[in-house]
């Protein structure tokens, strides 16, 4: 318990990053998977812009990023993180390799969510003459948005699960605090200290979730 | 010539259009690799401000030709020509309501009918608009309500003043009263009457129901399904012009031989006889 005293600093540290890194990723992330989503969806056959090169291609590269566990995928993407961001270690790298893996999936989550809407009612608003970015933004989103905020509170979760792994690159939060602290100092309090935080973390954030998508579909 | 009234006029009353269908045919691929004939060599001309039912078996291609002349789909033969001018999609003026209303869910009756106003229409003039089109549904009331707090006529007229927003020169309705019960129907056959009459425009109206069709229309167009038909044969089997000016009785007796001649059309016995045991 001493211990923990002494690592309090430490600790709050480690939850700010975690929240940093997982924010960070959500944004940049939640934003190419929205697009890459969408874009998914209407190059889909008889979809609003129905392409099948474009389609095939995306299906594959997502596909291929899909499957890769993260904790190699960081590995991978270095030498790529290293490019774009200037660094293949520490938070900004791993942010990098992160918001790259969000992206392929939550566009996947968006592609799904999209698919539930009523083609009645994209053929209505066809009909109606709206453009095809109108029905997008106007209906496609909007009428999806429910499910989505759900989906979107799904990927926090998920992300705060695999940013636990950052420590690999030298990224900090609260997964390096519970494995360089706790773990590998052989004092399981700390661990769970840093579990329970987690724990929390992800309650508080699907409980936000949740009503944000409950006041959404209360339309 | 009318194409872009609504628009620069900010949304004023087109005049009705004619509608030139020649040669109309559509064919769609099957998964097997084949095709299907679903319209054959339609030749249809509607007068400007005619209303026309068109009636037929269930998948003889009704749905399909409105969706011609609605540019939702295009012809595999022939063209579809309105007031001389070929339409295209997003024509702003033609404008669909369907059997389902397919309104957006979140969104208030107001502004379900505002969605359907052509793009660039003054604020102002398009709330007038929009309130105006709402009294003429009998909506008035009910406008801040969104589509899950109303009944499934009223949804149904959202739709149609939806669909009447642009003042479009022809109004294409597919199976709109097909969803309702018998009495709200009757009543939703009246109120396009009354918005009929009070907005000129050229009306063509899928239906299964020969009595609609016989209420409402001037002709009725009768369709065949391809399915059962020899190589000569087209889509249209016959057109029907109906006697007498709206508004008709509706238990007019004159209608009687013309309801029993569709029915058989449609493959319908006028008068029911029992199978008799062998």
């Amino acid at each position: 318990m001493d211990r923990l005293l002494e690592l309090e600093g430490l600790f709050w540290e480690s939850v700010v990053e975690t929240l940093y890194i997982v924010a960070v990723t959500l944004g940049i992330g939640g934003v190419g998977g929205l697009v890459i989503g969408v874009t998914l969806y209407v190059t889909r056959k008889n979809g609003l812009l129905a392409n099948a090169p474009v389609s095939i291609v995306l299906n594959l590269v997502v596909n291929f990023f899909r499957p890769i566990p993260f904790v190699i995928f960081i590995g991978a993407v270095q030498p790529l993180a290293r490019w774009v961001v200037g660094v293949g270690i520490g938070n900004r790298a791993i942010i990098f390799a992160l918001s790259l893996a969000a992206a392929f999936g939550i566009s996947r989550i968006v592609e799904q969510n999209l698919v539930g809407v009523d083609p009645g009612v994209v053929e209505a608003a066809r009909a109606m003459g709206a453009g095809r970015p109108r029905i997008i933004l106007t209906v496609l989103i909007p009428e999806a948005l429910g499910p989505l905020v759900l989906g979107y509170t799904f990927v926090f979760v998920a992300l705060v699960d695999m940013s636990a792994i950052a420590g690999v690159i030298g990224g900090g939060g609260l997964g390096n605090f519970a494995i360089v602290y706790g773990y590998r100092q052989f004092n399981p309090v700390v661990t769970w200290v840093a579990v329970i935080a987690i724990v929390v973390i992800v309650q508080v954030a699907q409980f936000a979730g949740n009503r944000l998508a409950r006041t959404i579909l209360r339309r | 010539m009318n194409v872009d009234l609504g628009s620069t006029t900010g949304g004023r009353q087109q005049p009705a259009l004619s509608v030139a269908l020649s040669g109309v045919g559509r064919t769609f691929p099957t998964p097997g690799g084949g095709t299907r004939e679903v319209l054959r060599e339609v030749d249809l001309d509607v007068r400007a401000g005619e209303v026309i039912a068109l009636v037929g078996p269930s998948g003889c291609g009704k749905s399909t030709l409105l969706r011609q002349i609605s540019a939702l789909d295009a012809p595999t033969t022939g063209s579809v020509v309105v007031d001389g001018v070929p339409v295209g999609p997003g024509d702003l003026r033609t404008a669909v309501a369907f059997q389902e209303p397919r309104l957006l869910p979140w969104r208030t009756l107001t502004a379900n009918v505002a969605f359907g106003l052509p793009r660039g229409t003054p604020k102002q003039l398009g709330a007038a608009r929009v309130a105006e089109l709402l009294e003429l549904v009998g909506l008035a009331d009910s406008a801040t309500l969104r589509p899950r707090q109303v009944s499934g006529g009223m949804a149904q007229r959202t739709s149609l003043a939806r669909a009447l927003a642009r003042a479009p020169g022809v109004l294409l309705l597919d199976e709109p009263f097909g969803a309702l019960d018998a009495l709200t129907r009757l009543r939703m056959q009246d109120l396009l009457l009354n918005v009929h009459a009070a907005r000129p425009t050229t009306v063509l109206l899928v239906t299964h129901d020969v009595e609609e069709a016989l209420y409402l229309a001037d002709r009725v167009v009768l369709l065949r399904d391809l399915r059962d038909s020899t190589p000569e044969d087209t889509s249209i089997a016959r057109i029907v012009e109906v006697p007498g000016d709206r508004p008709r009785d509706r238990a007019d007796h004159e209608l009687t031989e013309l309801r029993a001649e569709l029915l058989e059309g449609l493959g319908v016995a006028a008068h029911h006889t029992p199978a008799q045991p062998a």
